[in-house]
């Protein structure tokens, strides 16, 4: 009986570390001030590429946003480079998959320039976007 | 081609103008009208779009451009989990 167990146990780690590893890779997390600001629909993806304010600004939310867009703008700039493309491709198509990639809940900006709160629905995206 | 022809052509021609100023004895608001009947007589009409132009964000990147580097983008947006 144990030994059945342990055998469940062993292979259910063996499962979740097989599809940890194709999912996400041990990357870093979120910051929390970040992940809570977007779980609460405060911060949302551009079609841009960048992180935008949705409602009423505030410093911290200014400070939040402004450090993950130097951050990305720095990502965007080197692989631009690596595949030959200018930093506004690069960052329009990271735009589409990050839109893309947002969860239920989650804030994303539709073509018309609108904030959209993202639901099962495949989210409205530039005609574009793959 | 003589003159009388020319002048007779010309004639028929404004029959067409003629027809749109019948209505326009009024006020000059019966213009509009008068296009309209001019325009319903077989004149060459230009409709407005009803639906407003909407000018897109980087408009000059193209399609394909964003097919290319899709799968790139996919992986740097993963592998940088933290900021996305």
């Amino acid at each position: 009986m144990t030994k059945r167990l342990t055998k469940a146990a062993l292979s259910g780690a063996a499962i979740a570390v097989a599809l940890g590893g194709i999912a996400a890779p041990a990357f870093a997390q979120r910051d929390p001030a970040y992940a809570a600001a977007r779980a609460a629909g405060e911060v949302g993806e551009k079609m841009d590429g960048y992180l935008g304010i949705v409602g009423a600004s505030t410093p911290e939310l200014q400070r939040i946003v402004n450090d993950i867009n130097i951050k990305r703008r720095a990502v965007y700039s080197q692989r631009a480079q690596a595949t030959n493309a200018t930093l506004e491709e690069y960052a329009l198509t990271a735009g589409c998959q990050a839109i893309l990639a947002t969860s239920p809940g989650e804030k994303y900006q539709a073509p018309d320039g609108s904030w959209q709160t993202r639901t099962s629905a495949p989210p409205m995206r530039d005609s574009r976007c793959p | 081609m003589n003159p009388l022809e020319l002048t007779d052509h010309d004639g028929r021609a404004r029959t067409c103008m003629m027809q749109g100023q019948a209505a326009l004895k009024g006020p000059k608001i019966s213009a509009a009208v008068g296009m309209a009947s001019l325009a319903l007589a077989g004149c060459v009409t230009v409709e407005a779009p009803t639906e407003p132009i909407v000018i897109e964000l980087n408009v000059n990147i193209r399609q394909e451009v964003i097919y290319r580097l899709a799968e790139d983008a996919g992986n740097t947006i993963e592998e940088n989990a933290d900021i996305f």
